[in-house]
């Protein structure tokens, strides 16, 4: 029996084909959608992380009440001791002191002069600690545009962009001039001995990225920074494995009646990730429920017009002895096979199209010119396990149910009018 | 079966509701038919030989009185033990042929068998069979757009012959055929009837069916009129 219906179902294009293709298209909609929506998230997690947040970030209770503001005047104290500690305690996690400020670089001429100046966000780092993982983290090597990474303290990069808004090029002398953690003003010379692009707009626009132990000492920060940030070593983000470890740190470290205490905080829980990570899954969801819903229309009225259309067929079925159930069940068992063959096509079609999108990407640069927030400049579709089974559930509940609702017409059919029916 | 008839009617009443009142389409119908009957029910239209078509084929139930089909009582099945009887013992033949056009002749004869669960090999042969009594062996794998009207009628035998019914119900076979075709489809009919025992009852006004017919019942406004005998019945049966 199911050969003869597969038969049937082969031969009849309007009764396959049309049916396939709106399930084809809508599952492969639905899974580049997921990829795309999972891409975008997973890269603004990614560089959220790699550049801000980390996946658990540690500061004073001070300094994280007013985090947006960088106060360096409330950094942390004391973190070399708190490294060697957070190292032993949750070995899992790499572990980095990091220095954001802000200032005004100064660009000299032959005379000492200035010949030009711009206000600069700077980042220190630890460059040349032999276990720091900032070089791979930040992806330095490529990174660099012109020159080369600092080797020697005093050395910096600045960003493509900046240097050819100041004019200036690898090996000029630069001076910081920003304000110790005490409120008095610094000023420190360092070396450009590269430029770098890290295809973030908010990055790239005018940075500064130095050695965190040169801006410890520029800023009279010794044994003091900013914040320590967190990475999982995979570098994949688990919100329930950094609760769990903040929630660990924070018994153990923070007191509630010293504001310099350390405190640490999750990803999601910095800056209003977690109520954009929220409407992410939420529009995530919804799109697929409306892909859900909109197949099951398209596909409920395929089925009407198919069951209009094969009005004499079922008439004549139930007239040679077909059962109304095993009529109603042999179509459900078509949309079933219908819905599997349009699923697996329609995964193929939109895991193809999310791979290409995940290798080339799209350049939105345009777009991001001016953001504050930490995305990169290329949007990427991201293939994950649940891309592969994420379009099953739309496809097959959309022929399922768009057959289920149009197959009861089978139930209501009067079998005392079939002569007359199929006479006409 | 009730005292050997196949199937038996007894004060058959239906009547259908229309606006206020009703419509009566069978009124205190008595029949019975025995094993191999090739019988006809003539009359106008209206005058209810689809209706009684369909209650002996469990298609439809009476309104009042009984109907015994093989020894079932058609108002008390379910529609599952109806489906069930039509499957087992009741051939139907259309007016319009009403073959599955995606289906190859073959597989359209096929299809009852594979409700019935035949196996593959007895399947083919039984087919094969039925093919060969309507003469269209040779037109297996063509499809019903390729027949002509009166090959479709007689792939349409073959689908209700090939699981050899007790009963086959013909309404209107003949309509939609020419002369020659409808005296070729009749003269199948007669010949399964004969060499089968296969009770025939037709739902006809085509003076070429009737010239075939062994019993003739006339219906009007529901009611039997007249129930000739007009040749001697397979069997020897009599009503």
């Amino acid at each position: 029996m199911i050969r003869f219906l597969l038969k049937g179902l082969i031969r009849d294009r309007t009764r396959s084909l049309f049916p396939t293709l709106v399930v084809l298209v809508g599952v492969a909609l639905t899974v580049f959608l997921f990829n795309w929506i999972n891409g975008v998230k997973n890269n603004f997690i990614q560089v959220n992380a790699k550049f801000n947040t980390g996946h658990m970030k540690i500061m004073s209770r001070a300094y994280a009440a007013e985090a947006d503001q960088i106060p360096n005047d409330l950094a942390l104290e004391g973190i070399e001791g708190l490294l060697l500690n957070l190292k032993e305690d949750f070995p899992d996690v790499i572990w980095t002191p990091r220095i954001r400020f802000g200032g005004l670089l100064d660009i000299p001429d032959e005379q000492g002069e200035t010949r030009t100046q711009g206000p600069v966000v700077g980042l220190a780092v630890d460059l040349f600690s032999a276990s720091s993982p900032e070089r791979n983290l930040l992806n330095l090597e490529n990174a660099v545009v012109r020159g080369r990474l600092p080797e020697e303290p005093g050395e910096i990069l600045i960003s493509d962009e900046f240097a050819h808004q100041l004019n200036i090029q690898p090996g000029e002398i630069a001076t910081l001039i920003s304000s110790t953690m005490y409120g008095s003003m610094a000023t420190a010379n360092f070396t450009v001995v590269g430029t770098i692009r890290f295809g973030v707009a908010a990055m790239d626009r005018g940075a500064m990225l130095a050695e965190v132990s040169d801006i410890q000492f520029a800023l009279d920060m010794p044994d003091t920074a900013g914040e320590i940030v967190g990475l999982f070593s995979d570098f994949l983000y688990s919100n329930e494995k950094s609760e769990e470890i903040t929630s660990t740190f924070n018994t153990r470290y923070m007191k509630t009646d010293d504001e310099f205490s350390p405190v640490m905080t999750t990803l999601r829980n910095q800056g209003g990730l977690a109520e954009y990570f929220d409407m992410v899954s939420s529009v995530s969801n919804a799109a697929i429920i409306i892909f859900i819903m909109a197949m099951s229309i398209v596909l409920w009225n395929a089925g009407l017009m198919g069951n209009l259309r094969r009005y004499g067929e079922i008439g004549a079925r139930l007239a040679l002895g077909e059962d109304k159930g095993h009529i109603y069940r042999s179509m459900i068992a078509e949309s079933l096979m219908i819905g599997c063959i349009g699923s697996v096509l329609g995964t193929a079609l939109g895991l193809a199209i999310s791979y290409y999108l995940q290798v080339r990407g799209i350049n939105i640069s345009f777009l991001a010119r001016d953001a504050s927030m930490m995305v990169s400049n290329v949007w990427r579709a991201q293939v994950t396990p649940a891309s592969y089974i994420i379009g099953f559930i739309p496809g097959l509940l959309a022929t399922f149910l768009g057959t289920s609702i149009s197959g009861i017409g089978i139930y209501r059919r009067q079998t005392s009018t079939l002569m007359k029916e199929l006479e006409t | 079966m009730e005292n050997g008839y196949l199937i038996k009617t007894e004060n058959l009443v239906k009547t259908y509701p229309m606006g206020y009142g009703s419509l009566v389409a069978l009124n205190r119908v008595n029949l019975a038919f025995q094993k191999g009957e090739f019988a006809g029910l003539v009359g106008p239209s209206g005058s209810g030989k689809t209706t009684l078509l369909n209650i002996i084929g469990s298609l439809d139930v009476p309104t009042e009185g009984s109907t015994m089909v093989l020894g079932e009582k058609i108002e008390s099945l379910s529609h599952k033990k109806a489906a069930h009887l039509r499957n087992q013992h009741i051939g139907f033949i259309f007016q319009t042929f009403n073959l599955l056009p995606v289906y190859t002749v073959f597989e359209n004869v096929e299809f009852p068998l594979l409700l019935l669960g035949m196996p593959a090999e007895e399947r083919k042969n039984t087919v094969m069979k039925a093919l060969e009594w309507v003469h269209l062996a040779d037109r297996a794998k063509s499809k019903p757009a390729q027949l002509s009207g009166g090959e479709s009628q007689r792939v349409a035998i073959a689908r209700a012959i090939v699981k050899e019914p007790e009963i086959m119900l013909a309404d209107e076979p003949t309509a939609n055929l020419d002369a020659e075709n409808s005296h070729n489809i009749l003269q199948i009919m007669e010949r399964l009837n004969k060499e089968l025992s296969t009770t025939f009852i037709f739902a006809t006004h085509d003076e070429k069916v009737m010239h075939y017919l062994r019993r003739k019942i006339t219906l009007v406004d529901g009611a039997v009129a007249k129930d000739e005998i007009l040749k001697p019945q397979q069997g020897g049966g009599e009503n």
